[in-house]
């Protein structure tokens, strides 16, 4: 029989996963919460706008355009649009199988999803990740989009957050998305990256060899710069949005000069009319699926922020389970395609010694290297929780402010346990299941607990944020429902 | 004099009660976690303060006693736990002022007490009948009951499925959020002098004369002159490492959580053939509709029970079961997403009863573990019947039910070794016991 191949994600990493499986004579099952293949980079526009050029804002279009046809058209592949994996049923400790998949298939708002389960050979993870955005006073304020949502909007509704937009945090990412905004019409106040210059030239410049391998990436980059220039956006480093203002919505936000550690440099505070601010401090990898699996993480930048960790051959430490793009470092679209074409071929059998891996392989290497560029060059400064106040909201699901959170934390019992101060606050507990401030929250009751003396460490070590066995909410309904037959 | 030493092993919901009641008694108490307090089987419940589901017996009546101490214990906290109050300085070590100052939280807001009372729905002829009976002889020990008509169940809950044979609510029920629960009870023990060890694992007994003299463990050897075994479901394993085994194992439970909701469902409400998956022995699934709101707006949809071992997998086949008796109750429910799912491990006993008591093979070591799916409920009494034993008191209601030797907890021969006589109780420190 074929071998099954079940692919989560279909971004450029599980878009490259599922032709290189087909390739290798597997079946694939590809699978996408989204209704259009791309992930967030090759965000399609939904069919209702029947774009005439829905290639506009996009890079790389017509290579992604030909490989989203061969895939999604071939006969091998189904491919399963609007369907959400809300569970990974692992095997028995011992039994060398992937997990079952558990799915549900339909939109997400419908009524009539349903429940299916698919038992692969091999499974290919690339989820992708969200952006990050720090917390500041003001931040849950209407007008305050993560940078990320601010794109999706221009690139997959052709909708402007706002008219008047300042783009703010760290990393590369700042720069098309203000080129969305400004291609989608907006305008675009100033953008502001945290790090400061010699920071960022420091990262970019050490090893300038590596860059040229990404050759295409740093061309992109400089396209993002000259339209900046020519819409007269100022770009600005080592300055940030440490304060969102307005009554009921966005009005104004507060700028400010920082330092190396991301400490704000007194009276360099400036207030720019603004009626929308987007953030991204970085991103952050989807790990409840690979943590599901049972796959081991391993460290990132902060121990928040671990990534899955794969082998020479994009394999976890889960059996028959691949990993590849951005939950195994932050790397962008070109790297995450190269280790969705190598997992996708082992996973569906092929060869390890076929030749063309060599080239894949050192394609990988080079998109890691890249990665580790990235994650020196936009570090988060360990000073940025000094832009906090004790009423700002950390946990926007939950409303929990700092104050809580600490007083929580200080608390004798309670602080010896973040799994009390989670439950005790419900800071990570409200409807995003702490996607969206978990890192934040574990980060800063770690750092809390670090210095408050007289406690024992070892009795600290927060529950990790990405445990989440329901990975996406299944209605009580749907989940009654027997599935239909396994395949 | 020194006060006597009692090493608690396990700081949930059982030993952070037992080491708050020995700390108050005058005992230098330590609580010595393996991992981080309240992170076992007490964050892994629904925070039951049950009478409802305990037929007439031992367990009701432990199950009385805890009911009625809850808001005792939880104002003796807040008393405390005023760092000005003069009242509270005398009941409490030198130790505590340090441990007191700065705090400005209500030290028992986050315990989440609430008396909503539980009503128990019977869905078939032949439930109606037997929790007619059940009732009937909870009664006449004292429990309050009240049966509803349709008229009375939809008031009460209007969101409740209007198909159902017999409707009993009981007013005593009452609910807390466990984590909640087990910090503050944790945290008046350490204000009563009470030394907490995290990360701290058992490793065996140190012994002389046939008794225990300390605790050997992974961050040193704890010396004591009782140990108290609170371990819950790894209180077979530890006792193994003791020399001293008591038959205690892991029931598998799993809950979901639904995402925030306007107010929906109002009391405890489960369905009457939870009282007989509760009692059944049966190692395969046994599930049974028990749903119930929290402050914070979600929803608490249990329950299973499943004897897998320490195997901690979510089953989808599990969640399925809950959700679809879950809808048997509150079919409206059936658009509702659920948001989360989480398991645990409850202690489980073949008889279904704690074991509270003296280990007889080896004097100084006592057991308050085995309270499977009640031990939130039971902490309380269960510390108050310990402490009392410990002390030489009589207890106020019969512990003889749940001593350690009992026939349904087999101890390991191999172990017994000929020291049959419990115990004597060991001396508390001169004037600090109350």
């Amino acid at each position: 029989m074929t071998r099954h191949v079940v692919v989560v994600g279909a971004g450029p990493a599980g878009l490259g996963a599922a032709a290189a499986a087909l390739r290798a004579g597997a079946r694939v099952t590809l699978v996408d919460s989204a209704e259009h293949p791309g992930g967030q980079y090759h965000r399609m526009l939904p069919d209702a706008y029947r774009a005439a050029r829905p290639g506009r804002l996009h890079h790389g279009w017509d290579a992604f355009d030909r490989l989203r046809r061969r895939v999604t058209g071939h006969p091998r592949c189904a491919w399963w649009p609007e369907t959400s994996v809300w569970m990974l049923e692992r095997s028995a400790p011992g039994e060398p199988r992937p997990p079952r998949v558990h799915v549900l298939r339909g939109p997400a708002d419908g009524s009539g999803r349903e429940r299916r389960v698919l038992e692969p050979e091999a499974l290919v993870l690339a989820p992708g990740a969200h952006d990050r955005a720090l917390p500041f006073p003001g931040w849950d304020l209407p007008g305050v989009f993560t940078a990320g949502a601010a794109q999706a909007l221009a690139k997959g509704e052709r909708v402007v957050v706002g008219d008047r937009v300042v783009v703010g945090g760290a990393g590369p990412f700042l720069l098309p998305v203000a080129a969305s905004l400004l291609e989608a019409g907006a305008s675009v106040a100033e953008v502001l990256e945290a790090g400061t210059a010699a920071a960022v030239a420091r990262g970019w410049g050490r090893r300038p060899w590596e860059l040229a391998s990404q050759a295409g990436k740093a061309g992109e980059l400089a396209g993002y710069a000259a339209l900046l220039a020519r819409h007269r956006v100022p770009y600005r480093t080592g300055r940030a949005v440490i304060e969102a203002r307005g009554d009921g919505r966005v009005e104004e936000a507060v700028t400010a000069r920082l330092r190396a550690d991301w400490s704000v440099v007194p009276g360099t505070e400036r207030t720019v009319t603004a009626d929308a601010v987007c953030v991204t401090h970085g991103f952050s990898p989807q790990l409840e699926l690979p943590v599901a699996a049972g796959c081991a993480l391993r460290a990132g930048a902060t121990p928040e922020e671990p990534f899955v960790e794969v082998d020479a051959d994009q394999l976890t430490t889960a059996p028959g389970v691949y990993a590849a793009g951005e939950v195994t470092g932050i790397a962008g679209a070109p790297a995450a395609r190269a280790e969705g074409l190598l997992a996708g071929w082992l996973a569906g059998g092929g060869a390890p010694s076929a030749p063309e891996l060599r080239r894949l392989r050192a394609r990988r290497d080079q998109g890691r290297a890249f990665a580790a560029r990235l994650a020196a060059a936009h570090p988060v400064g360990a000073a940025w929780p000094g832009w906090l106040r004790p009423g700002t909201v950390v946990c926007r699901c939950e409303e929990t402010d700092y104050a809580a959170l600490c007083r929580a934390a200080d608390d004798a019992a309670g602080g010896a346990a973040a799994r009390a101060v989670k439950l005790g606050t419900r800071a990570g507990l409200g409807p995003c299941q702490a996607r969206i401030c978990g890192p934040t929250v574990a980060e800063l009751l770690r750092r809390r607990a670090a210095g408050a003396p007289g406690r024992p460490a070892e009795g600290l070590a927060p529950a990790t944020p990405h445990h989440r066995p329901v990975a996406q909410p299944i209605r009580l309904g749907e989940l009654a429902e027997p599935p239909r037959e396994s395949e | 004099m020194d006060a006597t030493r009692i090493v608690v092993l396990g700081a949930g919901i059982i030993g952070a009660a037992c080491a708050r009641e020995l700390a108050l008694a005058g005992f230098a108490v330590t609580v010595a976690e393996r991992g981080a307090p309240a992170a076992g089987t007490t964050a892994h419940g629904e925070g039951n303060v049950l009478v409802s589901d305990k037929e007439p017996g031992p367990e009701l009546e432990l199950a009385k006693l805890s009911r009625r101490l809850w808001p005792e214990v939880l104002a003796e906290i807040a008393d405390r736990a005023r760092p000005a109050a003069p009242r509270a300085a005398t009941r409490t070590t030198t130790r505590t002022t340090t441990r007191t100052t700065g705090r400005t939280a209500d030290p028992v807001a986050a315990v989440e007490w609430d008396p909503k009372g539980g009503i128990v729905v019977a869905t078939t002829g032949d439930g109606a009948r037997e929790l007619e009976r059940f009732a009937a002889a909870q009664r006449a020990q004292g429990v309050a009951t009240e049966t509803l008509d349709a008229a009375a169940l939809a008031a009460a809950e209007p969101y409740a499925t209007r198909d159902f044979a017999l409707a009993v609510r009981y007013p005593q029920d009452a609910q807390v959020q466990p984590s909640g629960a087990a910090a503050a009870l944790l945290a008046d023990a350490l204000r009563a002098g009470a030394v907490l060890r995290t990360g701290c694992e058992v490793l065996g007994a140190e012994t002389a004369g046939g008794r225990i003299t300390g605790v050997r463990t992974s961050t040193g050897t704890i010396g004591a002159d009782a140990v108290v075994n609170a371990a819950g479901p790894w209180a077979g394993e530890t006792s193994r490492r003791l020399g001293a085994p008591v038959d205690v194992r892991p029931r598998r439970g799993e809950v979901l959580v639904t995402a925030p909701m306007p107010p929906t469902v109002f009391h405890k409400v489960y369905d009457a053939d939870y009282v007989g998956a509760v009692g059944s022995g049966a190692g395969d699934l046994q599930a049974s509709a028990v749903v119930e709101s929290t402050r914070a707006g979600t929803i608490l949809l249990g329950s299973s029970r499943r004897r897998v071992g320490f195997d901690e997998r979510i089953r989808p086949d599990v969640l399925a079961v809950i959700a679809a008796k879950a809808l048997r109750l509150f079919p409206s429910l059936a658009g509702v997403p659920v948001m989360r799912a989480y398991g645990g491990f409850r202690p489980y006993v073949p008889d279904h009863l704690p074991v509270i008591g003296a280990d007889p093979r080896l004097p100084g070591l006592w057991h308050a573990t085995g309270h499977e799916g009640a031990g939130i409920g039971l902490s309380v009494g269960t510390a108050r019947i310990l402490a009392d034993l410990i002390l030489g008191r009589e207890p106020e209601i019969d512990a003889e039910p749940f001593r350690a030797d009992r026939p349904a907890v087999p101890l390991d021969p191999a172990a017994a070794s000929g020291t049959a006589a419990p115990a004597e109780p060991p001396e508390p420190s001169q004037g600090a016991n109350p």
